[in-house]
């Protein structure tokens, strides 16, 4: 399949507005393709983007350094057929001010606020001024991802509480307002939702995020490939594997480091594996949700199970640290692998006895069916991602639409629904371990054998890579860029739950306030994810 | 007629020492259903000792109300629980209210528990006294249903009464009681915060209608209204046991009948005490929206037991 036979009409579409590309590599950031463009065109970009029938994938800024001039670099990636295209500008660093993308995209707002909060780009026309990363600590003139910011930062002696973030207001009769977190009952991570309702009938909702930033891309800066691909591991806890794997993928690409065959199967191995884990404890803690606890403890049973596994296999419950530049840690003990097969065996039979319980009952699926709907409609608007989107219609997965190996080798059968409610996504989510279950097998049969790590090549100042990995939340962007010493410029990590969250907003309105557990369970966030 | 009132205080003792109890084996039968390993059947105590030695926390803008209602909800669950026959019948405080004063004590706790859960002003608190009152406003007038079909066949709305005429007509199958049964059934598991109405064990508090009320309690005050809930899980499992079954209760007076009676109760709720959990383990919780249908159900079986009543039975 011949990829990018889109982009010659794209680029006549950007000469018809008069946008003028500079410069394109189809090397730089390969397989995606990077372009630059005048900061004057940028809105007009995203407005080409849009006509295109391109989804918007991610936003980040960068400091591009310089003596005389200062600049800073925002880049864009957008995907069209399972390509990705990368359109990047650069803004001086006095008057850092862009079009915004928002009003093509509602996909960018937050991406854009967070690039204007630690970076100072400015974007007119943005609809939503407020801050969104930065809360209170952070004068209004410090940028902290900034070169010249110091990664200590300038603690103020107390945080001041972040008290006055003027959330939307309704008025009207009857219109009462539930301000709920940011800290929750239950060990969950921080997060403030301010709920206007009539009734028990929710009339919106508005997420704040932000109290779990960690400032992972301001400590980044400057680590070794090695310490870099430990960070990404910690990005999100439940993803580590996938984030990781994007890290190395991106240092990988940029270097042009070959890895070895075993080592990619063995990395496939482990995001599988993560993400049946997660759909396990998931599909559990949505059914206890509705008070359904027997559902949760069985699967809480099944995915202790196969979290011991996990730590046959690579030494950690949760695979952290098994994914390192040019490979993977540590060769599994034979016997881990051999074990393997019967446990999918066992995890199949079980589940199916389980989903057998959960089908028969029509209390179960009262709840789930109907609540929390998402349109495909508003999830294409929003430019939601894994099975969020797979249950409402959209049928985008990285491992399918655009491959990379190992999966490049086999077809990944991508199971979609269109009804978008919770139950929808329950489902999919359980076809999704199915599919996993298989791919593990041929995985399994076919694993190479060989040399399991290969040492990063030498880099080259400013190399940069770009890796996308398909995580059990969906698609994952990183990029990295590299000094000449091979420690690391910029790092950037693009979580699902960008993406993700803004669809819980849209998913409960006119939905019942106690429904609520059970619609945002059924998204899953993460918080830690998107916060960076 | 002294040995009648010690033999009153005795039951009522025992029925709120052993409220706990109850909880205690509901939970240890919930968690065998859901192949958990139980906590003991005492934890309960364990956990009232621990919230009574613990420091009692109010937030600043708490009123008088909020320090008064642990003590009003507990003392009128006190008092419906000695009146309630549990053991032995006829019983001197047995004379002391009849079943509408016993509905109307439940509804005392639940109106202070109400404006308890609004007094501090949190989202959480309001919301969870809004489905109180929404729930209760339901239920009651189908538990008042159910239990007058019972007192139109007795003649009475004493209740101890009323178990001594059921007693002395032998066993006959009634419909009304079929249908009144039902409907308490159906009433009790809303009243005492069960799923599929309430979740007891949920921590979500957006989903909570009991919890929500009580969150800003702690110490003392948390012991007291989790004991009277323990209680008032007891009272109507006691109340469907006697009512309908009362076979087996104590109608002489002695320390030996009241042991007898305490042991045949003890019996019949650990019983009842089985289905709730089987109930609770084979059921998700229902919409909130779905439970004014479900109590308009409650009412609509009382009612019906009532008019077979009047039609078949009556005359």
């Amino acid at each position: 399949m011949s990829r990018f036979d889109w982009l010659s009409e794209w680029l006549a579409r950007c000469e018809d507005e008069h946008i003028l590309i500079r410069r394109g590599s189809a090397r730089t950031l390969a397989p995606a393709h990077l372009v630059e463009c005048d900061p004057e065109d940028w809105g007009r970009i995203a407005a080409v983007a849009r006509d295109f029938g391109c989804r918007w994938v991610a936003l980040w800024g960068s400091d591009e350094g310089g003596e005389e001039t200062p600049a800073l670099g925002v880049q864009v990636a957008f995907e069209y057929g399972g390509d990705h295209l990368v359109v990047r500008t650069r803004v001086p660093r006095a008057t850092p001010v862009l079009s915004s993308h928002s009003p093509w995209f509602a996909a960018a707002d937050r991406p854009e606020r967070h690039c204007q909060d630690l970076f100072g780009v400015v974007f007119l026309d943005h609809p939503d001024a407020r801050r969104w990363t930065r809360h209170g600590a952070w004068g209004d003139g410090d940028y902290p991802l900034r070169k010249d910011f110091a990664a200590a930062g300038q603690p103020p002696a107390e945080t001041p509480p972040d008290q006055d973030y003027p959330f939307l207001a309704a008025r009207g009769e009857g219109v009462y307002e539930i301000p709920v977190g940011p800290v929750h009952a239950g060990i969950i991570e921080p997060g403030h939702f301010r709920f206007q309702a009539v009734g028990e009938t929710i009339l919106n909702l508005e997420e704040r995020l932000g109290y779990v930033h960690k400032g992972i891309e301001k400590i980044a800066e400057g680590r070794t490939p090695e310490a870099l691909a430990r960070l990404a591991g910690r990005i999100s806890g439940d993803t580590t594997v996938a984030h990781a794997w994007a890290a190395c993928m991106a240092l990988e690409r940029a270097t042009r480091t070959p890895v070895p065959g075993r080592a990619l199967f063995l990395r496939a191995l482990a995001a599988e594996r993560e993400r049946i884990a997660n759909h396990l404890g998931d599909i559990g803690a949505i059914c206890n949700d509705v008070g359904f606890a027997f559902a949760q403890y069985q699967f809480s049973r099944l995915r202790e199970d196969w979290l011991r596994g996990n730590q046959r296999l690579c030494g950690h419950r949760l695979l952290m640290d098994w994914v390192v530049p040019g490979g993977i840690a540590r060769d599994p003990d034979p016997s881990a692998l051999a074990a393997m097969a019967a446990e999918l065996d066992r995890l199949e039979a079980e589940l199916a006895e389980l989903y057998a319980i959960l089908d028969d009952n029509p209390s179960l699926e009262d709840r789930l069916s109907g609540t929390g709907r998402l349109t495909e409609a508003t999830a294409r608007q929003l430019g939601t991602l894994g099975y969020v989107a797979r249950a409402s219609g959209l049928a985008f997965d990285l491992r399918a639409q655009a491959p990379y190996p190992p999966y490049d080798t086999l077809e990944v059968e991508v199971p979609v629904l269109e009804q978008g409610d919770v139950l929808a996504r329950v489902r999919v989510r359980r076809e999704e371990i199915r599919v996993s279950l298989a791919l593990m097998r041929r995985f399994l049969a076919e694993l190479p054998a060989g040399e399991i790590r290969q040492p990063l090549a030498p880099a080259v100042a400013g190399v940069e890579g770009l890796g996308l990995v398909e995580g059990w939340r969906g698609e994952i962007l990183a990029h990295v860029r590299l000094h000449a010493d091979g420690t690391i410029d910029r790092f950037f990590a693009r979580d699902p739950s960008w993406l993700n969250w803004p669809a819980l907003e849209r998913i409960v309105r006119n939905n019942i306030v106690p429904d609520f557990p059970v619609c945002n369970k059924s998204v899953n966030g993460s918080y830690s994810g998107q916060d960076l | 007629m002294m040995r009648d009132w010690l033999l009153a205080l005795a039951q009522a003792l025992i029925f709120i020492a052993l409220a706990p109890l109850l909880a205690g084996w509901v939970k240890w039968v919930k968690c065998h259903l859901q192949n958990r390993v139980a906590p003991p059947l005492w934890q309960p105590y364990r956990d009232l000792r621990k919230l009574m030695a613990k420091e009692v926390v109010i937030a600043e803008q708490a009123s008088p109300i909020f320090r008064a209602v642990p003590y009003i909800v507990f003392s009128s669950t006190l008092m419906v629980a000695a009146v309630i026959p549990s053991a032995m019948i006829n019983l001197p405080t047995s004379r002391v209210g009849d079943v509408i004063v016993l509905v109307g004590l439940l509804a005392l706790g639940r109106f202070f528990l109400a404006l308890a859960g609004m007094d501090i002003g949190t989202a959480f608190g309001g919301m969870g006294s809004s489905r109180e009152v929404t729930v209760a406003s339901l239920a009651e007038p189908a538990m008042l249903m159910a239990i007058f079909t019972l007192t139109m066949t007795a003649g009475s709305t004493n209740l101890s009464a009323a178990i001594d005429h059921i007693l002395a007509s032998g066993f006959v199958l009634r419909p009304s009681f079929a249908f009144a049964l039902s409907g308490l059934v159906l009433v009790a598991i809303a009243e005492t915060g069960r799923i599929p109405v309430d979740n007891p064990a949920t921590h979500l508090e957006l989903t909570m209608i009991h919890e929500a009320m009580i969150l800003e309690y702690s110490g003392r005050h948390l012991g007291l209204i989790e004991w009277a809930a323990q209680i008032k899980l007891m009272i109507y499992g006691v109340l469907l046991a006697n009512i309908f079954f009362p076979w087996g209760i104590a109608t002489r007076h002695s320390a030996g009948w009241l042991l007898v009676g305490s042991l045949v109760i003890g019996l019949k709720l650990v019983l009842l005490g089985l289905c709730l959990p089987v109930a609770e383990t084979v059921m998700a919780k229902m919409r909130l929206f779905r439970v004014p249908q479900y109590l308009s159900l409650a009412f609509l079986l009382s009612l019906l037991g009532m008019l077979s009543h009047i039609i078949l039975e009556a005359g």
